[in-house]
């Protein structure tokens, strides 16, 4: 039976990372499990269970500052900013749909260690742009922060932005500070409906190089559609749509002017309540099927529809375009991932795709992340063994023996 | 700085004809005429001749110059167009300066992807001009970005006056191509977002010239806002002002940009620009708010009335777009108007939790008084990026070293109010020793460590950022406990 370390706060994590360094223990991160099949499949000796790291211990609205332990639920992260009119502005995602886990599980610390953003991220930045600094504990068990609470900082190296994203390879993050940012009053979601993928997608890079100042930019072909709960996106053929939010009666003005750019197309504004429902929808994935393989492509956004045309001819996936473009979620027929088409399709445009579902066995066989030339990944064993001269920590989560 | 090899100084003929081999004609600098021109960066106090200069034109290039420098164990300074306050591209005795002002071509407009390729040496303010003519524009504006280079930007994570609303340049990059002090190539990132792997990117910005040589950098481009309305606001006492930012915050708006003047720095200013700001005026409050025209309306009545409830002195706000920019004219040129009343100026770069500005400000007046320097204070108050500017004359004995003693006082208060060394400027030599107010040995260490997994030979641009330099070997040492139970408190379930 793996054995598990739960210590109840930052001084015995570095404790338990000290003795897992003499002992040679390697350790599988955890702190609301909710991304356990999310990257490579490990087999560590036990498991380092920080979910003690929990807890609000300081938040000032008017600075745009919250510091949290790095296991404190994304829920009540967002409960308390929202009381202030707050929120984090990267709209962070729970894929406990597609991953097969409850939801509500998920923390900050795993958000930030995963890097992931929602549809808001062509314009209010990733996950990691709202990192202010950090706390946490190396593979040598040196406890070790960088950043602070402010939001322009170059003192140092920027350790908060590589933590994001390294998914508990480099460190075990004990405390996080983020920037926070007023949350919008009013959401407008302009829909043109029925037009092809193509089409679409024009009509989202057009948008997005506009003063309209779209929030949200995605391409939902009929497949997807109908899963959703609104009901005049379930009854389209493909559905278009431009997110408008701001702080009033403005935005809603904002999406008539819009909608009248489009009036020779079938147009539609959703208000805010089915807004509100029909973006929760894209940003948690609740669209795509529950089984089969599963990927997530950032390419160029110009290069989506090529891309698309190219997984279409042998793997016929269903594909929902997100961030104008730029994020694809392609779901296959089955288990098989088509990784040979997807990694080739990929070589000729820049771009990464991740392997966010697969069986265990595939996903130990095949790469889960995007392989990178000679010398990053080279670089990047290098920063791994700077942090953790040891690999005790998420041993092969990212990189097969890294 | 760290000793000067004497074998490599001694060997610097042979090194310039071998970097002479690699390179285009002319484009290695040894004689004394020559190097003069690299001897300081912004931070003119700090002077020292390179041993050499290279001016590489490509990638392949830069690749071989830095081949040939590890082979003579000779250190490496690259160097944007030398515009940083912090003394971060100040040469080495034997070092060779490596030149990035060839690299000088935008590679790529792709307004399909909403993004521009640029080489390093291209200007800050040439990008937005590059894209202007169809409405789009870079969004960090250091004040020097009509000669500032994206690559220097990128080294220092250079921001400007929109960095709340639009963020720093860390926030808008997208990818990088960079060369290893041992010669190796890589790409990190591109025209999509977010990279896989390590945030290598996250990484380079700030990192100040000490992990790699960036060659080529593709920023993301935006839509320039519909309108833009400026507020200027006068308030009889910077607590008012601070009070005021706090209120605007607080009440959900974040304006694209927001800045505070204090008195001294309003005089200098209006005396130089003729902005037309209130001189009778304690602090001045510049707030700019952009976006569609219905939400610029809504947000600048909303403004006003924030401001009117602080207790404002005086409210204008601009009536056209040529009155928006006169505003910001005095605030853009408060340095040199600074320049003009004192015959010297020591600029700082702290930065502290927007809430601390009236408490800061005051110990800094305290400060002044018994140093006997003067100080302007110009502060970016969107995201707390204070700028005093000290007031001193370098003829004077004894006044610049008075000079940087206040300053350093300046920033460790700046530490003590949860604030940090520096926003925007760097670390350089100039903040160097006051790390260790910030961070502890093992923070540092850990510092260290990234820097050698780059560039193992500490060889690129050392005697920067970090007070004491360790050798990567010490570093790299793993201490191992015996393998006994050190902590039989710890649970275990």
């Amino acid at each position: 039976m793996t054995e598990i370390f739960a210590p109840p706060d930052s001084n015995q994590v570095a404790e338990a990372v000290s003795q897992a360094v003499s002992a040679g223990t390697t350790l599988d991160l955890r702190g609301g499990g909710s991304k356990v099949a999310y990257g490579r499949p490990m087999d560590t000796d036990a498991i380092l269970d920080v979910s003690a790291l929990s807890g609000i211990d300081l938040y000032e609205p008017e600075e745009l500052v919250i510091t949290v332990g790095a296991a404190t639920p994304m829920a009540e992260v967002q409960s308390v900013l929202a009381e202030a009119n707050q929120h984090l502005a990267f709209e962070p995602p729970n894929y406990g749909h597609v991953l097969g886990h409850g939801v509500g599980s998920a923390t900050i610390g795993g958000i930030i260690a995963c890097n992931l953003s929602g549809p808001r991220r062509i314009c209010a930045g990733a996950a990691r742009d709202h990192v202010l600094g950090i706390a946490a504990i190396s593979g040598r068990g040196d406890a070790f922060k960088s950043g602070g609470r402010v939001v322009k900082n170059v003192t140092g190296y920027d350790l908060s932005k590589l933590m994001a994203g390294s998914m508990g390879t480099l460190g075990v993050m004990t405390e996080v500070t983020l920037k926070t940012l007023p949350r919008p009053t009013q959401t407008r979601t302009v829909l043109i409906l029925g037009i092809d993928a193509e089409t679409g997608l024009k009509v989202l890079e057009q948008t997005a190089g506009s003063q309209a100042e779209a929030t949200g930019l995605a391409f939902l072909p009929k497949l997807q559609s109908e899963r959703s709960a609104v009901p005049v996106i379930s009854e389209a053929d493909s559905v278009t749509a431009m997110r408008l939010e701001g702080a009033g009666d403005s935005v809603a003005d904002r999406a008539m002017v819009l909608a009248v750019q489009h009036k020779d197309a079938k147009v539609q504004i959703l208000d805010h309540e089915d807004s509100l429902t029909y973006w929760a929808e894209i940003r948690d994935c609740t669209l795509m099927p529950t089984s089969g393989a599963l990927w997530r492509i950032s390419v160029p956004p110009a290069s989506a529809a090529q891309l698309a045309g190219r997984l279409a001819v042998d793997c016929d996936p269903e594909i929902l375009f997100d961030w104008a473009g730029g994020l694809m979620w392609v779901a296959m027929k089955d288990d098989d991932p088509c990784e040979g088409l997807v990694r080739d399709a990929l070589d000729s445009l820049s771009g990464h795709a991740t392997l966010v579902r697969a069986t265990e066995s595939i996903r130990r066989t095949i790469p889960v992340f995007q392989p990178q030339s000679d010398p990053l990944a080279e670089l990047s064993a290098r920063i791994k063994e700077a942090f953790d001269p040891q690999g005790i920590l998420n041993p092969g989560r990212m990189v097969a023996g890294q | 700085m760290p000793e000067p090899n004497q074998d490599v100084i001694r060997r610097s003929g042979e090194l310039a004809s071998s970097l002479a081999a690699v390179l285009p004609k002319g484009a290695v600098l040894d004689r004394e005429d020559q190097r003069r021109v690299y001897e300081s960066d912004g931070l003119t106090a700090y002077r020292q001749m390179p041993l050499m200069v290279a001016l590489p034109e490509t990638t392949d290039q830069v690749s071989k110059v830095l081949t040939i420098c590890a082979s003579f164990g000779a250190k490496v300074v690259p160097r944007g167009a030398g515009t940083s306050l912090s003394g971060g591209a100040l040469p080495l005795a034997d070092g060779v300066l490596l030149g990035m002002s060839r690299f000088n071509r935008i590679l790529d407009v792709d307004y399909a992807n909403r993004c521009v390729v640029a080489q390093p040496g291209v200007t800050n303010l040439a990008i937005s001009d590059a894209v202007a003519d169809r409405g789009f524009y870079y969004a960090p504006d250091p004040s020097s970005q009509i000669a500032c280079t994206i690559g220097g930007n990128v080294a220092e994570n250079a921001g400007g006056v929109h960095c709340l609303k639009y963020g720093l340049t860390t926030n808008n990059i997208q990818g990088l191509e960079m060369v290893l002090m041992d010669g190796q190539v890589m790409r990190l990132g591109g025209r999509h977002l977010d990279q896989s792997g390590y945030d290598l990117l996250g990484v380079m910005a700030g990192s100040e010239g000490l992990l790699a040589v960036i060659t080529e950098i593709t920023v993301r481009i935006l839509p320039k806002p519909q309108t833009a309305q400026a507020l200027l606001v006068g308030f009889d006492t910077v607590q008012a002002a601070g009070n005021c930012v706090a209120a605007i915050i607080a009440g959900g708006i974040i304006p694209g940009g927001m800045e505070l003047m204090d008195g001294p720095a309003i005089r200098a200013a209006e005396a130089y620009a003729g902005a037309g700001y209130p001189t009778d005026a304690q602090a001045l409050l510049i707030v700019e708010v952009d976006g569609t025209g219905e939400e610029v309306k809504v947000l600048a009545e909303r403004v006003s009335g924030i401001a009117a409830d602080h207790g404002a002195s005086t409210i204008r706000a601009s009536a056209s777009d040529q009155e928006r920019v006169t505003f910001w004219a005095g605030r853009k040129a408060a340095f040199p108007a600074v320049g003009r009343i004192s015959p010297d100026y020591y600029c700082m770069d702290g930065t502290i939790p927007r809430a601390r500005l009236a408490q800061v400000l005051s110990q800094i007046a305290v400060m002044s008084e018994r140093y006997g320097l003067g100080v302007a204070n110009v502060f970016h108050a969107g995201d707390g990026n204070l700028h005093p500017l000290i007031l001193y004359d370098a003829n004077n004995p004894g006044e610049l070293d008075r000079a940087e003693q206040f300053g350093a006082d300046i920033l460790r208060l700046c530490v003590a109010m949860g604030g940090v060394l520096t926003g925007e400027h760097g670390v350089g030599v100039e903040k160097r020793d006051l790390m260790g107010e910030v961070f502890t040995e093992q923070d540092l260490a850990q510092q260290q460590r990234l820097k050698c997994a780059f560039d193992p030979d500490g060889a690129l641009n050392p005697g920067k950022v970090f007070p004491t330099l360790h050798r990567c070997a010490e570093l790299g040492r793993v201490h191992v406990h015996g393998g006994k139970t050190r902590f039989p408190e710890l649970p275990r379930l």
